[in-house]
């Protein structure tokens, strides 16, 4: 009967270093001091090496080919367990040959925290100092360095401490600090379960006693909601989107925004199978979720809150390290994967190419650039649409990638952090690459028959500055001449068109990049169409702006001083604004940006009604005759 | 979250993706307690519903009560049970309990080309199987997707890489993907999951009058009883916490060679 508690939870320790720096033989020691050996192991260890009439070996415990124990080489990573009273821990045992550094990147890819061996005798070799990179890429913080073969120095101090200087300084160079090294003789077991008798100079922890203070890695479920969509069922009449929760929370009633497609809707019910019935799930869970609209979603779409979007674009900074046979190559088209999304992508421009193992660049010719096998990029990646992803510093599983060349994974990475745009102005990015349809009737016949152009007519200004009053004169005045004349309404856009925003600054910077876009389509179709919102953000109006043809954009400022507008107060708003029952008021609690340059100025304090119209009517007439196409 | 959980949402994560990614997945399941855990946790996975077909490799020399076992569920869960046996060969009479073949040659024949003939037949491109990395060092060192070429070969020295969750699912059409969703799992994990969920598991692994159960189950010429009074899940945790025997000591065809276990996964071989 056991009487020790049980352990709760489980660590995953992956050992790396240079070959013959004495990983499996430390592994099997290990083992063999925790008392963890299968029964009659180490018995079938010894028969097997005498039987093949060579010395035993500690090491042929992980080794289980017949390919490793004939040339005593790890060749692939392998996993064995064993606990302490503090917790489980995996071993992840990982190959030392540069040959297969995929397999020792599979390893420590699955790791939470690593041993990095390195033998005294030979000190720091090139794979102590890739090693180490990858390590890092790979977003393992927790390390210890055990400096190994302490017999053959003779357990001197002066070695080790040599040893690690040189090995601090390189790990300082790029951005890691290890938690400790430890001077160990792994075929002895010194350091490891128990302290040493023959380095008495030591104080330090033993090896066991240091990975316990190791930390098992916290889920994210504090960080912005990721939750990519694996697949979407339809085994009932339900139809449930699966995934795993990569960061954040996820309840009943979230308001979710599927990336890149930007659809929304509403979390209805939260589904697992066997398992209590709870309203909510975080980081970790492999759960389902069933929405209260039906949007089209796929796999790879990546649900988040409206208020923490990830990153939606075609291109983004990367580090890179390559495993493929062939190398890495501008020109050729490769298959991006990035949580459940998948793209195709090409090199847009390598930056610098890295010798993981000294950190030197390597100088190839602006022609022919390309990152090698088991070498490092800095690059940027273009891909064919617009992929959700985050800076892996951010958040870690959206921030990560591999690149399929052909059939095979050959390369992985990390998303670097960048001065991306966010979700509003990356609309902009995205429409990057698609062309406006043009169909068979032009401007200038519409412009002919309709006699006027098509404009946009921009009211802005406080609320009670006149907006909707002039708005509503004009359009009648240009009715009344034979002109096509339109209001796109504040209140009307927000019935329909915008009914999912609100009022924070996002919100009001969306809301008029839509009615912008409206404006645009309709001003297209030969219509003045004339819009009045106080559209209080200078940048917002400069987008809309810019998405048109110069001259049709014609900007009205409609100024009144605040307290006027506020004496007007036509909808009772400044009253409950003063009252604080509407937040973020524009003049009162919210910031009004007047116009540097506006095509026109109204002062609705000084001119009439008629006043103002017969200005802006004069304008326009007079960008029309400017126009000789139109005659 | 505990750690039985975070390997519950490992293994569901890998099913899922095993099955938006294969067209022709199926699901080994041979009676034993890994296959059924992973059987419930594709219940789990496809919130109650398992939308592969199940294929049962019958040697034909599996312990009656084992079959039984098998039928029961099958009826009970609604599965899609495939059933299939190594005809030939066994007309022939060539196996080890007739004293025609070896253990090795045995599993060979009945179990590994009786698997081959099943997924040609059906043509799967996928399959998912129960194999833990702490059963077999060979197994240790296993890819959750891994490839097996026309023959069924796994070339060991050459696996993809697998970082973050990020599978090889692009492969040449004639070959297949093996998919291990228990591969981080240990024996006592399992059995840690079957008491917390409370699942139903054949009763062939729980202590008989004689004082005897099987820890592994397997076709009854090869497949020994420990000593063992556990007659309880409970019962069976502590015992192997208490343990040092390997779990396929009672399995006589793993000790014919010190590789033979090697050359039949290589083979083809779960």
């Amino acid at each position: 009967m056991q009487t020790s508690s049980i352990p709760s939870e489980q660590l995953k320790i992956v050992i790396v270093g240079h070959v013959d720096h004495g990983k499996s033989t430390f592994v099997g020691r290990l083992f063999n001091d925790t008392g963890s050996l299968p029964e009659g192991k180490l018995e079938q260890l010894q028969k097997i090496a005498e039987r093949r009439g060579v010395p035993f070996e500690w090491a042929n415990l992980m080794d289980a080919l017949q390919s490793e124990r004939d040339q005593n080489i790890t060749i692939d990573t392998a996993q064995i367990w064993f606990q302490t009273q503090r917790r489980q821990y995996v071993i992840i045992d990982a190959p030392g040959h540069k040959e297969f550094l995929k397999n020792m990147i599979t390893g420590a890819a699955n790791a939470e925290a690593a041993l990095l061996l390195i033998d005294a005798h030979e000190g720091v070799q090139e794979n102590s100092r890739r090693h180490g990179y990858l390590l890092n890429l790979l977003g393992i913080r927790q390390i210890a360095v055990l400096v190994n073969k302490m017999d053959l120095e003779n357990y001197s101090e002066e070695k080790f401490r040599s040893i690690e200087e040189e090995y601090r300084v390189w790990l300082k160079s790029i951005g890691v600090t290890p938690k400790v090294f430890i001077p160990i003789a792994a075929k002895m077991g010194d350091n490891i379960a128990t302290r040493s008798t023959n380095m008495s100079w030591w104080q330090g922890p033993t090896v066991l006693e240091a990975l316990d203070q190791f930390n098992v890695t916290d889920l994210p479920d504090h960080q912005p909601l990721r939750f990519p969509i694996q697949d979407v069922y339809r085994f009932d009449d339900r139809r449930i989107l699966a995934g795993r929760i990569e960061a954040g929370r996820i309840k009943v009633g979230d308001k979710l925004v599927f990336a890149p497609s930007n659809k929304t809707s509403t979390v209805k019910t939260i589904e697992r199978w066997n398992s209590p019935q709870s309203d909510s799930a975080s980081a970790g869970e492999s759960i389902g979720v069933t929405l209260t609209e039906q949007v089209f979603v796929e796999r790879g779409a990546v649900a988040a809150l409206e208020t923490d979007p990830p990153y939606e674009l075609t291109r983004f900074k990367a580090r890179l390290f390559w495993l493929g046979k062939q190398p890495f190559r501008p020109g050729k088209t490769y298959k991006l994967k990035l949580a459940t999304q998948e793209a195709e992508c090409t090199i847009e421009s390598i930056e610098t190419i890295i010798d993981a193992s000294t950190l030197g660049t390597l100088d190839r010719p602006k022609h022919d650039r390309y990152i090698g096998r088991h070498e490092v990029g800095e690059l940027t990646l273009r891909t064919k649409r617009p992929i959700a992803f985050d800076a892996h510093d951010e958040i870690v599983v959206t921030g990560r990638f591999v690149i399929v060349d052909g059939l095979e994974v050959s390369g992985g990475g990390i998303v670097v952090n960048d001065n991306y745009p966010r979700r509003t102005s990356d609309s902009l990015h995205k429409s990057h690459n698609i062309f406006w349809s043009h169909g068979k009737i032009t401007t200038e016949q519409r412009v002919a028959r309709n006699g006027h152009r098509g404009r946009v007519v921009w009211l802005t200004g406080l609320s009670g500055s006149g907006k909707s009053t002039l708005a509503t004169e004009l359009e009648r005045e240009l009715f009344i001449q034979g002109k096509h004349a339109y209001i796109l309404d504040g209140d009307n856009v927000r019935h329909g068109l915008c009914k999912d925003l609100g009022f924070s600054p996002e919100d009001r910077t969306e809301n008029i990049r839509r009615v912008g876009e409206v404006a645009k389509l309709m001003a297209d179709a030969g219509i003045i169409c004339i819009t009045a919102f106080i559209s209080p953000y200078r940048s917002d109006r400069d987008i809309v702006r810019n998405i048109m043809k110069p001259g049709e954009f014609v900007e009205i400022h409609v100024n009144a001083p605040l307290e006027i507008c506020e004496q007007r107060d036509p909808k009772g708003l400044y009253a409950k604004a003063r009252a604080n029952e509407i937040k973020e008021f524009t003049g009162i609690s919210a910031p009004y940006e007047a116009p540097l340059k506006p095509e026109i100025e109204l002062c609705t304090d000084k001119l009439s009604v008629a006043e103002s119209i017969s200005k802006v009517l004069e304008y326009l007439h007079m960008q029309d005759d400017d126009a000789p196409a139109m005659i | 979250m505990d750690y039985l959980s975070k390997l519950e949402n490992q293994s569901i994560y890998i099913m899922r993706e095993a099955f938006n990614k294969f067209e022709n997945l199926a699901m080994l399941w041979s009676i034993g307690k890994d296959s059924t855990v992973l059987l419930w946790l594709a219940r789990k996975a496809f919130l109650g519903h398992v939308p592969f077909p199940l294929v049962h490799v019958d040697t034909t020399y599996k312990i009656p009560s084992m079959i039984e076992y098998r039928d029961r569920l099958a009826k009970e869960w609604g599965l899609q049970l495939i059933v299939g046996k190594n005809e030939e060969v066994l007309k022939t009479g060539v196996t080890y309990p007739n004293g025609k073949a070896t253990r090795v040659e045995c599993c060979g024949t009945l179990k590994k080309d009786g698997l081959k003939q099943v997924l040609e037949k059906h043509h799967f491109t996928g399959v998912i199987v129960g194999v833990r990395r702490d059963e077999e060092p060979t197994r240790a060192k296993e890819r959750y997707f891994s490839p097996r070429d026309k023959n069924m070969e796994w070339n060991v020295e050459d696996q993809p890489p697998e970082l973050w969750d990020q599978f090889k699912t692009d492969f040449d059409k004639d070959t297949h993907i093996r998919i291990h969703p228990l591969l981080h799992w240990t024996e006592l994990n399992i059995w840690e999951y079957i008491q917390r969920e409370n699942m139903p598991i054949s009763p062939l692994y729980f202590a008989n009058e004689k004082g005897e159960r099987y820890r592994s189950l397997g076709c009854y010429p090869c497949t020994f009883p420990i000593k063992s009074n556990a007659k309880t899940i409970s019962e069976i945790i502590t015992e192997l916490r208490g343990t040092k025997v390997p779990e396929r000591s009672g399995r006589a065809q793993d000790k014919e060679s010190e590789d033979a276990f090697e050359k039949l996964r290589r083979d083809g071989y779960m």
